[in-house]
Formats: structure tokens, sequence, C-alpha cells
């Protein structure tokens, strides 16, 4: 093995690679290898670290050095400066946008100053391609203490005693479930890893495969000895490569340090993962039609019961776990049931990693113990919302979730308050919502995405949102009824009580959830023809400013239906017995002459 | 074996040496599918009888797993990949102005590619830059904070 001096983390979360951290890292690479670098300073990808809109950002160890916004010619400097001559690069330190107070290290930032970080506890510290930096933050300790000290009895207690809940949605308590697997009859049994994370605007679990792939397969390992088996596979979504790269790296390691495989530290127990890649079918993040995509078949989802814990894999008793839910696993057990419980609320225990994204100023991962209110998480970590503008609803649980309007922002976030407010834990996603959303266009663009995304096995599913989507669609275009209201909600109530799997039970949930928080603006829509957000696009009136328009003419000449007229130079009219209400006009005036009502 | 020659030839036998990997084994069906369209691109239906005739399993239930998963194709793509993320981080932030842009300039349907072979468009959900809404990929580029008026340069970029 060898020693480095320094190492310098380039965040490689799909965040900062779309700000560009490849050239960085390339620059910085380059510079390493011209100052002669290249055996002291080790240069390594990690996952997100998690304030991706200051991307791209790197850290410098040993010190832990945070520099953000980087740009190539950045790079060079940190290398000549602070890698060559040890000064840390005073310009390219992070500064609090309200005092300009600078921060020299990740944890002087209130973005991470608030979080309490179990699950993403090694996420851009180590090296993810380094299973000895994994094991000097006590990494497979863990899985020694299991197979040398403690009964498999005595880790299930141990997983029931901490309170912890899966954090693939449901919220089913973890330690009950094995349970359920290691007293099932049937052999061999399997452990699987739910890394599909079919949420769309979320990105959690990929953050801890890409930064932390270790964690994992040690907490199947030792959910593995826990229920008496010996394979284990991780399913993860074909979208994520750099995770599944990771992961292979990960085992292929683990093996050769007989961290995995046959007869683990010499206690006799034998485990081994393997990986399985999705292939871009949301529904495959539901358990039993994951398992069916393992046995190399369509992903269609079966009735529960029998639940995988009994009949899984091959019909075998299943252990299947999300990938948050198993990177909390190994500090249970090293720290104590106790401790871990003495986190978060009566019946939440615990932290919730969040993807905090949409109308927000400090996008990214964040970790936080459950009961932490809505407001701490949007205003105090995430910064409040740009542009000045009002925060107006949060949504969590993607396609099976819903919204939480601002008079609940002090609402602590755990699974019972979320789903008493008609949302969910969901697992993770966080869309933060201005006045410029409207909660119709966001209902039916969740419609959408379950008519695309039904498997189609069952009707009240297949048809039942489709007959949602089509009123709701109806109502977008200035359409809609007297009793459309009611009747989405009759539709709603009958699908999630007569759907088969988990995607059709909680489709309605997005349309129930904003008729119930905000009925006012589905009634603006149909009885006013209105779009209070201005975003329905039939609904809307164009109109000229006449003090603004100069006449220059270019609307009317793009306007595909003839509605502008005006002499030159003469302010100009909208027809709106003619105009289409396309918006081709207002992108093209210059002057912002155009605006809608 | 050859070298250099991208001929099919070399493709077919690296298809061999798959399909001998993996003779015999029904579960394996996915993962196969997902390496033999790496290698050609997209499905052939060639390719499709001999992956079933080697895994063991029925060709109708090839198809059946092939039409399943979106990720699949049996059609060639285009010589540059367009994938628009439409998750939510990337609606509330005007993804579906972007891709009525993006539909706009190339007269393309999500699924469908140009008939010059050039562009191939898909809608995707989620690429993980939640964060920097709306994004798009070209090919392997990520291209963030993405405005519809953007869309003209960036396509230029890619065409020849
Ligand atoms: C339509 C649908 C999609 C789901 N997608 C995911 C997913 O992407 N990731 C996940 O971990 N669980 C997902 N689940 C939940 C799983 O079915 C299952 O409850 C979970 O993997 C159990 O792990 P946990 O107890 O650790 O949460 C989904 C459920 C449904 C109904
Ligand atoms: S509820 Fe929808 S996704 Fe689930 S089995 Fe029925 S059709 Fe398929
Ligand atoms: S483009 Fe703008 S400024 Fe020009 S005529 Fe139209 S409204 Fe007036
Ligand atoms: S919105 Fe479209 S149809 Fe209406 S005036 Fe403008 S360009 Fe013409
Ligand atoms: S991707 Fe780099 S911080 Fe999130
Ligand atoms: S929602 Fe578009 S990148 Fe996540």
């Amino acid at each position: 093995m060898e020693l480095y001096r320094a190492h310098v983390l380039v965040c490689a979360g799909a965040g900062c690679i779309s700000s560009g951290c490849q050239a960085v890292k390339s620059a910085l690479e380059e510079s390493i290898d011209r100052l002669g670098l290249k055996r002291e300073v080790k240069v390594v990808e990690t996952g997100c670290m998690g304030p991706c809109d200051l991307g791209p950002v790197i850290v410098v160890y040993p010190e832990g050095v945070f520099y953000r916004q980087l740009k190539p010619a950045d790079a060079v400097e940190i290398a000549e400066e602070h890698l060559l001559k040890g000064r840390v690069v005073e310009r390219l330190l992070y500064k609090a946008p309200e005092d300009g107070k600078t921060a020299v290290t990740s944890d002087q930032i209130d973005f991470f100053k608030k979080q309490t970080r179990i699950a993403l506890r090694n996420t851009g510290i180590i090296n993810p391609e380094s299973v000895e930096e994994y094991i000097a933050r006590d990494g497979y300790r863990a899985l020694g203490k299991v197979l040398t000290s403690m009964t498999p009895e005595e880790v299930i207690e141990c997983i029931k005693k901490s309170g912890l809940r899966g954090r693939g949605g449901a919220g089913f308590p973890t330690g009950l479930k094995w349970e359920f697997s290691a007293k099932a009859p049937g052999k061999p049994k399997y452990v699987v890893c739910n890394a599909d994370e079919g949420d769309p605007g979320a990105f959690m679990d990929r953050s801890i495969l890409e930064g932390d792939p270790h964690s994992v397969l040690e907490a199947m390992a030792i959910c593995g000895y826990a229920i008496g088996a010996n394979q284990g596979y991780v399913y993860v979504r074909a979208e994520y490569p750099l995770a599944v790269q990771r992961l292979s790296l990960a085992i292929e390691k683990a093996r050769e340090y007989g961290l995995l495989g046959e007869n683990i530290f010499g206690t006799g127990f034998s485990f081994d993962v393997e990986i399985r890649v999705g292939a871009g079918a949301f529904v495959c993040g539901e358990e039993t039609a994951l398992l069916a995509s393992i046995e190399g078949r369509r992903g269609e989802p079966r009735p529960r019961p029998p639940f995988p814990a009994q009949e899984g894999l091959w019909g075998k008793p299943t252990v299947i776990n999300n990938v948050e839910t198993w990177a909390n696993i190994p500090p249970i057990i090293l720290k104590g049931p106790e401790w871990f419980a003495s986190i978060g609320t009566e019946k939440s225990k615990g932290t919730k990693v969040f993807a905090l994204a949409g109308k927000v100023n400090n996008t990214g991962l964040v970790e936080v113990p459950m009961g932490t209110t809505l407001r701490e998480i949007i205003f105090d970590i995430g910064g409040g919302i740009p542009g000045g503008k009002q925060f107006k609803a949060a949504q969590t649980g993607g396609p099976s979730g819903g919204c939480i309007p601002a008079r609940y922002l002090d609402v602590p976030v755990d699974y019972e308050s979320l789903t008493q407010l008609g949302a969910i834990m969901g697992s993770g996603g966080l869309i933060i919502m201005d006045e410029d959303t409207c909660m119709v266009d966001l209902a039916r663009f969740f419609l959408e995405f379950v008519q695309d995304e039904s498997c189609g096995k069952c009707s009240p599913c297949r048809i039942g949102t489709k007959r949602m989507l089509e009123i709701v669609e109806r109502i977008t275009r200035g359409e809609g009824r007297d009793g459309d209201i009611e009747l989405l909600e009759e539709l709603g109530q009958g699908i999630k009580s007569s759907a088969l799997c988990g995607l059709g039970q909680t489709a309605p949930n997005p349309v129930l959830s904003t008729i119930r928080h905000f009925r006012e603006e589905y009634e603006a829509h149909i009885y006013h023809k209105k779009c209070p957000a201005g975003v329905c696009r039939a609904l809307m009136v164009y109109a000229i400013d006449e003090e603004k328009c100069n006449g220059c003419g270019r609307c009317a000449l793009v306007c595909p239906a003839k509605a502008i007229s005006g002499e030159k130079k003469k302010p100009h009219r909208i027809d709106l017995e003619k105009c289409l209400r396309c918006g081709t006009c207002m992108e093209k005036c210059k002057f912002g002459a155009i605006y809608t009502i | 074996m050859s070298f250099g020659c991208k001929c099919g030839g070399e493709l077919n036998s690296k298809l061999d040496a798959l399909l001998d990997r993996y003779r015999g084994q029904p579960s394996a069906l996915i993962q196969v599918l997902h390496q033999a369209q790496e290698l050609y691109g997209y499905l052939p239906r060639k390719v499709l009888q001999r992956v079933a005739g080697a895994l063991n399993v029925p060709l109708s239930q090839v198809y059946g797993v092939v039409s399943f998963y979106s990720f699949f194709t049996i059609h060639p793509k285009g010589k540059h990949q367009i994938s628009v993320c439409k998750g939510t981080a990337c609606y509330v932030r005007g993804a579906g102005q972007l891709l009525d842009r993006i539909k706009e300039e190339l007269g393309l349907k999500p699924g469908e590619t140009t008939e010059d072979g050039q562009f191939s468009l898909e809608v995707v959900r989620c690429l993980g830059a939640c964060g920097l809404g709306p994004v798009i990929t070209v090919d392997e580029d990520v291209h963030a904070r993405v405005q519809p008026e953007r869309m003209s340069d960036i396509l230029a970029a890619y065409r020849q």
C-alpha cells in the first residue's frame, strides 16, 4: 500500500459533473504531475458531498479544507499554493452570504453544521475506492463484533431495539423484518439491497453507493449472519454507472481482504454479494417487482402476502432493505441501539437523508435528525427561497407522496406527522416550490409519470390513473367542469383501495393532497379559468404594456395566429379572440413589453 | 481475433463469448441484454434470437422483457443521444418548456430519431443533478441550468 501525504477529494456526484468537475480534476492532476507531487498527493473522486449548488467542490485532506465553485485555473492555483507550499488559497474558500465570514473546513458552514451524519458518515469524506480508509473509520468492525461476540438473535434484538425503520418509503421496522426472515422456513435465504431509487428528483442512495459502498456491503453481511443467508444481491438502477463501478470494486476488495466470501474472519460464516443492474422501470423499486427483475423476468409486482421475508427471491425467505437503511446498520451495532434510539422522535428514530431541490438556495444532500422541522431544513440549512419569492409548498415522497403547505412549516418531519398531513416521508426527495409553481400542473405532472410507469397489470392503476390524468389535463386547459374535484377524489379513493401494488395504491396521493391543501387553486382553474401561478398556458391572457412597447414589430412577425397588430414605432396590441396563448411573442419581445394576467 | 476492426465479425465473436459465459442461465437475461446492447448499440432481432437460444428462454419471453424495460431498444439510435430530465426538481424549474423547445428544434417526439440519424431524443427521470435543473445530457456531456434559448447553440455544437 502506498502512503500519501495528502488526499484531494473531488466531488464527482452528478451535480458537480454537470458544473464541470472533470475539467477541474484534470487540471489538478496535470499540475500535481508537473510539480512532481504525484507520489505524495492522491486525487480521488467521491460521491456527492452535499452542497451541489456550490459545485465543483473539492476537499483537501488531512486538513479538510473545503474549496468551492472551482474553475480549472483555480485547481492549478490550489496545486501550486496549497499542495506544494501548504498555503490555503483564501479566495476559493466558502463565504457565508449573510456576513461574508470565511469557512476553512466544511463543518464551519451552516449547511453542514445543522446536520447529523449517520448514514452519510463517510460519504464525501473517505476515498470510496479504498477499503483501508473505510476500515480506518471503524469499517467492518461491526461485522467483526457480530461474528465474534453476538448470536444471530442478539443482532436482531439490537436492530429491533434501535427502532430503525425502513428508509425506502414505507417505514417498516427493520429488526422485525429480519426476525420474520430468520424464523421463516426455507433455505437458502437471501439478502437484497434496493438501490433502484426511483423517486424522480432524489439521489440519496446513489450518493451513498458512490461515496461509501462498503457500508452497504458490511450491513448486508451482518444481516446475512442474523437471518442465516450466505448470498446477497444489490439491485442498482442502470442510470447509475458510477455506483455500479464503485460497488463492483468494493466487492472485489472486500473479497480480497476476506471480508466477503468464504469463512469471514475465520469464523466459518460465508457471505457474498452480486450486483444486478436494472433496466429503467420505476415499478422495479417495488420489492416484489424488484425480485422478479433479479430473476431475469419482467418486473411486474405480485400481491402480498406472502411478503418477501417469507417468500422472496426464488420463493425463499428474503430480506430486502433500502440503501440508506443498510448504511445505518454498522453504527447501530457499534454504538448500541440506545444511542440510535436517543436520536429522533418517539416513533421515528435516527436521522433521515433528504435530497433538497427545486426552488431553494442551497440545493443538495442533507441528513438531519428525525423530528427536525421543515422550516429548519428549508431555511436554516437550505438558505431559504431564491429571488425573494414566497415559499409555497414542499413535496415529499415523489409520485407516491404529497405536498406540505407553508402553514405546516413547523411540523416535525417524521413518519407519523407527514402521513397525517396527507404526505409521506418517502425515500427522501424533498422538492421546494415557490409561488410560481401551479399545484394543479404539479398533480398533472405526477399523474403523467405514473401513467408512463404503471406496469399495466391491474386496471384500477392502468385505467383509473388515465381517467384522473384526463380530468386534470382538462382542468389545466381551462375546460374544467363543476364536479371535477369531487370526481377526482372519488376516483382517487377507488384506486387507492383496489390497486394491486404500492405504485397504484399511492398514485392518487399527489392529486388528493393538492386538492386537500390547495383546493382554491383547482377552483380558480375550473370556475374562473385562471391559473394563479401563471403556469397553465391555456389560461393565460397575453397583453402588451403600451409604456414599454416601442413598436418594433417583432412580436407580430412571429405570432402564428396573426393576432398582433399595430403601426411601426407605435404600441402594438393583441387580439384576444385570435390569440392561441402560445407565448411566442413574449419570448421574442426584447423590451419585456408583453406580460400575462 | 482481429484487432482494431469494428466489423461485424469482431462484434459477433464478442457476443459468442458473452453468451458462453451465461449459457443455460435464464436469470441472467437482463444482464446479458445490457451487455449485448452495449456491443451493438441496440438489440437487433438476430441478437435476441441468439440470446434466447443460449440462455434457454423462449424468444417471446425475451421480447416480453425487452419491451417491459425502457432501457432496451430494438431500433438503432441516432449519432447523438439527447436525454432531457423530467424529474420533479427539473420540472419545477422549467423542464417542460425546455422539452417543448427541443421537440420544436428537432421536429421529434421522445423516443424518436431524426431522419438524418443525427439525434435521438428521450425523456429520463432524474439524472441526479437535481440541484442544477433543468438538466439535459447530450451523449456523455451534462448541461445544467439550461434555458430554452440556449438550446439552438447547444445542438449546433453537435451538428456537423
Ligand atoms: C412503486 C414503488 C416504488 C418503490 N421504489 C423504491 C425505491 O426506489 N427504493 C427503495 O428503497 N424502495 C422503494 N420502494 C419500497 C420497496 O417496495 C420496499 O418497501 C423497500 O425496499 C423496503 O426497504 P426498507 O424497509 O429498508 O425501506 C418502492 C415501492 C413502491 C410501491
Ligand atoms: S398497481 Fe399499477 S404498477 Fe402496480 S401492479 Fe397494478 S398496474 Fe402494475
Ligand atoms: S416585440 Fe415588444 S416592443 Fe416590439 S412591437 Fe412587440 S411588444 Fe412592442
Ligand atoms: S401568445 Fe402566441 S398567438 Fe397569442 S399573440 Fe402571442 S404569439 Fe400570437
Ligand atoms: S454533486 Fe458535488 S456536492 Fe453534490
Ligand atoms: S430531477 Fe432532474 S436531475 Fe434530478
